[in-house]
Formats: C-alpha cells, structure tokens, sequence
C-alpha cells in the first residue's frame, strides 16, 4: 500500500509515547536519588548514585508495624498471588468449559447462566458480604482467602467455552471412534490443542492477580501476607505527619510492583495482545 | 446425541428465549453436533468452579441484598427490618446525589479521553512504518501497571513539594492543590486514570484497524481523497463495533477499577474529595459500619453493572454480522 | 471384514416433526463398495453418521457383521471413519495420529509399529511420519487420514467426502488410489459424495438419496441407463439429463407437436427424458433453435430450445452450430416418467424389445 509519511503522525505517536512512558522513566530515575534530593529537586530524568541502598533497603529492611514484613516477602507474596490466581483460573475454567460444551446433560443450560451471571458483578460491587463471608470461613490472612473467591467469576470459562466451540466438531468424533473416553479425550487431545489459549490466558490472568489492590487490602491484616500493592498502600499511610516522606523508597517499591508484569507483557507482547483482544477482557 | 444442543427442561418464556438467543449467539461457533452422554461426569468437571462461584458469588450476592433491608445495630446487637428505608435514605441524600453526580462526570470525562487518545494513537501507528513495532511496544507496555502503582505515580507528579504538574501549573498560574482543592484533586484523579487506560484502548483499536483487509484499505484510498474523509466514511464505521465494546469496557473501568488510584489519591479523607459511588460503598461499609446502606447502595451498582453487560452481550450478539 | 446390514432405519431429530432419514434398506455385502450419494441436505451424511455411531438412530436396526450396533458407542463398532477435513490431532506427529487409536484399544507396542509401517508404506507415507499434520500438504494430510483408518484393520471403513478438500487434479488421482486401497484390503465400505462423477467412478452399487429417503439403489451404469424417478435422471450425469413435457397420443409420443415414436396404448401428459449422449445433430429430425454452444475439446454441448422447453445435445462434428438446427433422436433410448410422482414408466415397446433381447 502507498502511502506518504507525514512527520506530523511521528509527531503525535512520540507526544503520546512520551506522555505514557516519562512518568514510568522518571519513576525509576527518581528511585534511584535520595529522599532528601527529591525533596529539594523534584523528580530526576537521570539515574543517580543511590539505586543500591534504596533498593536494597526496600527489598530486606523489615517495616510496618509489626517489623517483619519485607519487600522481598511482598514481592514473594504478589507472586504467589499473580501464579496462583492464573493457575487456578485456568485449572477451573478449562474444566468447566469443557463440562458446557463437550457434554449433553440435565441442567447444562441453567448452570451455565449460573456461572455466566457472575460475568455481571464485578468483585467491588459486593465486596462488603464478601468480606463477611471469608471472616465466617475463616479465610482471612490466608493464600486461599487472598486467590480463590477472586476465581469465581467466569471471564476464563467464557474463553475457553469461545475456543472449545471453534475446534471443529470432527476431533471429538475422531477421537471417540479412536475409542477416547471423556478423560482421555480431554487429556490427550484438549489440554495439548489449547496450550497458546492457555499461555496468553496465563499472561492476562497472572497480570490480572499480581495487580489486584482491594481485595488484598481487605483480606490481610496480617503483615506477612502483605503483597507489593498492599505495601504501597501502608508506605503512603507511614508518610502522613513525616517531615520528608521516603519518596525514593515509595518509587522503588512501585518499580518493583510493575517490572514483572510490564516485562511479561513486552516479552511476549504478540501473544498478549491475542489473548486480550480474543477474550474480551 | 440429538442435534439440539439445547434441550432445556425450563419453559419457555420471552426472557427465556431472549436469552437463549444470547446464549447461542454469543459465538459464531455453534454447538457441538456430538458431545458425551454421561450424567455424572461434567459434574465433576463443572464442580470446582460450580462451588467457587456458589460460595463466593452468590452466597455474598444474596447476603448483600437482604441485609440491604436491615439495619445493623452499631454495636452488634442484631439488626432491625426497615424495608426499603436504606435504599429511600441513600437515593435522597445529597452527599450520594452529589458522589452520583461526580462518578456519571467522571465517567464521561475517563471514557471519553481515553478513547479519544487511543483511538488517535491507534490510527497514527497504523499508518507508520518506521518504527511501528517500538511505538507499539511502548504505546502498551504501561497497561500492565497496576492501578495503584499509578496512583503512587501520579500523586507525586501532583505533589505540591515535588510534583513536576503542580509546577507546571504554577508557572500558568494556578495555584494546584490536589487532595484539598475539590475540582483539582478530580482533575488528578481523571489525568491519571486516562493515563492508565489508554493502552488498553490503544491495542483494541489497533488490532480492529488492522482486521481491515487490506482490500478494502486499497478501495477506499481509490474511492475518497481526502485522509479526513477516508477516516470518516470507511476506518469509523468498520471500528464501530471495537469501539462500543471499548465504551462499555470503559465505563466499567471508570466506575470500579479506578478504586485504587481514588484510594491512593484520597488517602480515606474523602472530606472535601471527589469520590466515585464505589468508593462510597467501601467508605460507608468499612470505614463508616453502616452495613444496610453500603449493601443497598451496592445493590443499585449491581442494577447499573448488569444494564451495563446486557448492553454489552447484545452487542457480542450483533458483532456476529460484522464478522 | 463384515457385511453390513440396514433394515428400516430412520432417524426423527428431538424436537423436529420430519424425519431426517427414513425407510433405508441396504444390505451390503462383504468387501463391496456402497456409495451414498445426493444433493446436500439429502440425510447421506446423517446416514452415514449413524453408522459410525455418531448419531442416534431412531428407528430399525444396523448390524455390522452379525451384531447389531444400534445402542454402541464408535469405538466398540468396529469401524473407521475419514473425515472430509481430515481430522487430524494437530499436535501429534502422523506416525501417533496413527497409532493414538491402536493404543486407546491396548494393541501391543510392536503390533502398533508392525501396522503403522505397513500403512505408511501402503500409502508412501514413509519419510513423513515424524511430522506434524501442519507440515503437510492437503493431498498428504488426507493420506494420513486413510492411514489412521487402515491401522485398525476395521469391518468397514467410512468415508464423508473426503476429497472435497482437495483441489480437481488430486480429487481425481486420490479417487483412484481410494479404490485401489479399497480393492486390495478388500474392506468394506461405505462412501459419502455429492460429487455424482466420484459416485461413478468409485461405488460397486450407488445408493441415491433424496429427502432422507433412497431414491434408487444400483450398479452405476444401471442408475444411469435407467434412473427409476426424474431426480436420479437429472442427478447422475453430466450434463443432466434433459426433462420435457411431452404427450402421449394415440399411442405415440408427441413433443411440441412432433411425433417422437410409437408407443403401447398409454395416454395423457408425460415427461420425457433426454440424455444429451443419445442425440445428435442431423439433416433430419426435431427442429431446435441453438441458444449457446459449450466447447469441451473433445465434444461439445449444443444448448437449444424446442418451442418453449430446453434441450441439450452432444455434438462432435466441426461444423459451426448456429441458428436452427434438426436433432435426431434413438426412439430406443427415450426415458418416459409419471409427470405427478416423477417415476419412471416402463413403456410397452422398450418392454417388449427387452424380451425380444
């Protein structure tokens, strides 16, 4: 296709990227200054010569109240939250997906709006029950607390229904005349047919899990369960009355929180954006 | 094995088949022509996420509208029937008309941006070549920062001691005070949840314009002149579809998942601040005790949310045809 | 190896008030070559899915060997079945494609690998079978369909078109090696076309479906000699058999006004059917006006017009063909049918000369 370059398109596409990316550079530049120098110079485009202390301090140095919760075990945390969250999202609705389309049995239809409908009411909508249904399970301060009632709603299900249903029907008929049972079928042919569905739904979700705010923000008061946005949360309750707020340490703990999901979704960017744009959320 | 993949034991009724129309809609895929015969094992496959959404979804759900009906005593000694008392109560008070007020502007203000720069973004990329890939890279890397985190961001470049913006604005003048000053703190909290979501916009409105076929690119080049009116007449209807989608998707970004940024902005000194309705269901729940009008306030949410998704599984439905 | 039997079987879909198959009587015998063919939405597919077991079938009984299979599962039918879009696990390499079936049933290692060999050399499939099916080209991923079907050494193989996939040039080469393949396994099997030229070519007997029913079960040449009803005359051929209404006057055909050939004592409207092999052009006979000339190379089609009906004849003279032209007619070979029930009427002289023979 011809067509001429005009600057004025670079123009624009370098005012937007730099509105988007300065703030993410200035961030980590500034990580990298003293709290003081901040405080006296604003924020810094260049790196300075304090990266090591500010990083190490925020990754080992024990804080909040209790005085045992580090970054390192934040850090620890938001994975296990970003892991396990996509884990089990996938694990849950691969199977449920497959219980909609591939069988024919009573109720199908009934159960699967039972599920669907949790596609209406997102977690912030009735966060104030859930809170008091996790206190009566005793679920508080715990992993499952913190990932499993984050898996009940059903955007993986609806996914995988999407893409169970665009396997042509004649794999199934094959298999079942190769003699495959229901678990065979699944396991042999299914799981190793969906394993790039699976990736880019694991890069959404882990995404998904890593950045999830309020919901660990009501599940722990237990410091040790504290994830990285869980401690940007306290860092920033710390600051009130303080006479130079640890803005260096602030920046450091929100370059931490962001690297690994912004790296994984420059990494595999292609599969990203396909798992994105084909789910629909 | 019957043809029929939908052989519903419920009757039928206008709704019912309403949704039955979405059900079998929502995919250009139909079902399966064969599927398992067996009773008892999709059970087993559906149980896992069947007990997840029962105990977590519905059980709260269920708990948040019927205690939208009581009143709890402050100091837990039971709680009183009042009716529809929590709903009247919240629906005429001026602080939620006012909360109302300003999460509908917000709204507006969110989508509209982050749309309007996506888009705007999306179409120059489209057209560059030189270095298309590194635009795009950059252009989407900042969508998976977490909402928090650009709050935490965006609160320093608003800060009044460091904050390059509030310079910024004092150089034109203005003296920007955010977290005291009403409309300033509301202009923060709009500039940093447009910033946080034009990527995802972005990448949806790429990926549309690139399903263009180039076929029909090369037809409109021959048949309009004009850049401007190409745009007009052929990108803008073919995008149509990814744009409504992205107009609900948004919406629900502007009302919920900007909870952390108003969070981390606001700081729970929602006194003279600007704050969305869902905010306010947290605040009057956690911070207030007052469980009755968080839940009905909550209950109106549900109402608009799931307006919303119908609205957005009907267009699922007619993205069909577009192909 | 089994012969295979369908005995009034149907099919009704939940919900629908038409059957989708209905009244099938076929019995097929060991090693034949049975192809069901017909236009879509004719109920073959449907009919050939019972079998496999895929569908349900509603009414009668099938029997393969000397069970009846109506209530088993595919697997326990002893069948293998060839997809039209092959079908195949893409994530296996063609050898495992091969082999997955062979291992669901607990054939021992070295059977798997005595019969995977033989059906890739059967089918030259050799250098390829540590590939992925992506790796391989239409012609050759329909191949390894036919191997996934040959390893089991089934009773019958099933086929749903599958060669429609394929482009023209292939269609007709994988035709013959289908055959072949068929020929010296000698395994029974049942064949799914809409493609009347591979429904020739291929079947020992044709089976033609119309509207879930059979229309007529034959040799190819006896369907196309004497298709029992319009629709098999019309369908099987190429070009199609030519259908006028005609009269039957006393005692002779009339069409148009010109008298054909004389007949027994019937009466009243017929349809007659022409085949375009069967005419030709001549000084003498019906006189037709050309509207458009096909060139095959070899022979062409002459399409024309008598009063107000078309016709189309066989032409392979060098001579230009243009205006109004004479067509001569065999009386021999006119096919006479009902015009209500569109069934063929066996005239009194083509009866009487049958005898003579």
């Amino acid at each position: 296709m011809m067509q001429r370059i005009k600057p004025f398109d670079h123009l624009i596409l370098i005012i937007g990227a730099l509105f988007l990316i300065a703030p993410v550079v200035m961030a980590f530049m500034s990580s990298t200054h003293s709290a003081i120098d901040i405080h006296s110079n604003g924020l810094y485009f260049t790196p300075g010569s304090d990266a090591v202390g500010t990083y190490g301090k925020v990754l080992t140095h024990r804080g909040g109240f209790t005085g045992d919760v580090t970054g390192m075990r934040m850090l620890m945390n938001s994975m296990i939250m970003g892991l396990g969250f996509a884990v089990g999202k996938i694990v849950l609705s691969m199977m449920a997906a497959y219980a909609l389309v591939y069988f024919r049995f009573r109720f199908a239809t009934l159960l699967f709006w039972m599920i669907f409908t949790t596609l209406l009411l997102p977690l912030e909508v009735r966060i104030m029950p859930s809170y008091q249904v996790m206190s009566t399970l005793g679920l508080l301060n715990s992993y499952t607390g913190l990932i499993v009632p984050l898996l009940a709603s059903a955007t993986g299900t609806f996914f995988f229904r999407q893409f169970f249903r665009s396997i042509p029907d004649e794999m199934l008929e094959a298999a079942r005349i190769d003699g495959a049972g229901p678990y065979k079928f699944f396991i042999d042919i299914l799981v190793p047919l969906s394993r790039t569905m699976m990736a880019a739904i694991f890069i959404i979700m882990f995404i998904y899990g890593w950045n999830q705010y309020l919901w660990p923000l009501l599940m722990t008061t237990d410091e040790s369960f504290y994830t990285l946005m869980r401690g940007i949360k306290s860092i920033l309750q710390v600051w009130i009355g303080s006479q130079i707020p640890d803005y260096n340490e602030a920046f450091a703990l929100a370059v931490l929180a962001m690297i690994p999901p912004v790296a994984v979704v420059v990494i595999f960017q292609r599969m990203f954006i396909k798992g994105l744009t084909e789910s629909d959320k | 094995m019957t043809d029929s993949p939908l052989r519903t034991t419920l009757p039928n009724g206008a709704l019912l088949s309403r949704l039955r129309a979405w059900y079998s809609a929502d995919t250009p895929n139909p079902a399966k022509r064969v599927q398992f015969d067996r009773p008892l094992t999709p059970w087993l496959f559906l149980l896992p996420q069947l007990a997840v959404v029962v105990i977590f979804f519905y059980w709260p759900s269920v708990q948040a509208v019927t205690s939208s009906f009581y009143i709890e005593d402050p100091f837990g000694f039971g709680s009183t029937f009042v009716g529809t008392e929590n709903y009247t109560d919240a629906l005429t008070s001026s602080q939620y008309a006012s909360t109302a007020m300003f999460t509908a502007f917000f709204c507006v203000m969110v989508t509209g941006l982050s749309l309007g720069i996506g888009l705007l973004l999306a179409v120059k990329a489209d057209k560059v070549i030189r270095g298309a890939a590194t635009y795009k890279t950059l252009l989407i890397s900042v969508y998976a920062i977490a909402p928090p985190v650009a709050g935490l961001i965006g609160m320093m470049f608003f800060d009044m001691h460091i904050g390059p913006l509030t310079d910024l604005a004092a150089f034109f003048g203005h003296d920007l005070r955010v977290g005291i000053n009403y409309w300033d703190t509301a202009f923060a909290l709009i500039t940093i949840s447009v910033w946080k979501q034009i990527p995802y916009n972005f990448i949806f409105f790429l990926s549309g314009l690139q399903s263009v076929p180039v076929s029909v690119r090369e037809a409109a080049l021959i048949d309009a002149q004009s850049g401007w009116r190409r745009f007009c007449d052929v990108t803008l209807p073919l995008l149509a579809p990814t744009a409504f989608f992205l107009l609900v998707i948004n919406i629900t970004y502007a009302m919920f998942d900007t909870f952390p940024i108003i969070d981390v902005v606001v700081k729970d000194k929602p006194a003279n601040n600007p704050i969305t309705l869902v905010y306010k269901v947290y605040l009057d729940g956690f911070k207030g005790n007052d469980i009755g009008g968080s839940s009905a306030q909550s209950v109106i949410l549900m109402v608009v949310v799931a307006a919303l998704t119908v609205l957005q599984f009907r267009f699922l439905e007619r993205r069909v045809h577009y192909g | 190896m089994a012969h295979l039997s369908l005995r009034n079987v149907g099919k009704t879909y939940a919900g629908g008030n038409q059957p989708a198959v209905c009244g099938i009587n076929i019995e097929i015998a060991d090693g034949e070559f049975i192809v069901l063919v017909g236009p879509s939405g004719c109920g073959k597919s449907t009919l050939l899915r019972m079998v496999a077991g895929l569908e349900t079938t509603t009414d009668g009984e099938i029997r393969i060997g000397e069970r009846v299979v109506n209530t088993l599962d595919p697997a326990e039918r002893d069948i293998a079945m060839v997809f039209q879009n092959y079908a195949l696990y893409p994530h296996m390499t063609v050898r495992d494609n091969m082999a997955y079936g062979l291992k669901n049933r607990g054939a021992s290692k070295a059977t798997i690998t005595e019969r995977v060999n033989e059906a890739s050399r059967m089918l030259e499939l050799g250098p390829y079978l540590d590939r992925k099916p992506r790796a391989l080209s239409g012609g050759q991923r329909q191949r390894v369909a036919m191997g996934r079907a040959i390893v089991r050494q089934p009773a019958a193989f099933l086929f749903d078109e599958p060669l429609s996939n394929l482009d023209a040039k292939l269609r007709v080469s994988m035709r013959m090696e289908i055959r072949k393949l068929q020929k010296r396994l000698g395994t029974t099997s049942l064949y799914v076309t809409h493609d009347q030229l591979e429904a020739m070519t291929l079947a020992d007997r044709l089976v033609v479906l119309n509207q879930g029913k059979i229309e007529q079960i034959g040799a190819p040449l006896e369907i196309y000699r004497k298709p029992a009803s319009t629709f098999v005359a019309s369908f099987i051929g190429a070009p199609a058999m030519s259908l006028l209404d005609a009269f039957i006057e006393n005692g002779a055909i009339t069409l148009e006004g010109h008298v054909l050939a004389q007949i027994g004592n019937m009466a009243g409207p017929v349809t007659l059917g022409l085949r375009a092999e069967d005419l030709r052009i001549a000084k003498e006979g019906l006189p037709m006006m050309v509207e458009h000339v096909e060139e095959l190379g070899a022979q062409r089609i002459v399409h024309g017009t008598i009063g107000a009906q078309t016709l189309a004849v066989i032409d392979t003279g060098e001579a230009a063909v243009q205006g109004a032209v004479r067509v001569a007619i065999d009386p021999d070979r006119l096919h006479l049918f009902d015009t209500t029930t569109g069934q063929r009427i066996e005239s009194k002289r083509q009866t009487a000369r049958e005898l003579a023979l």
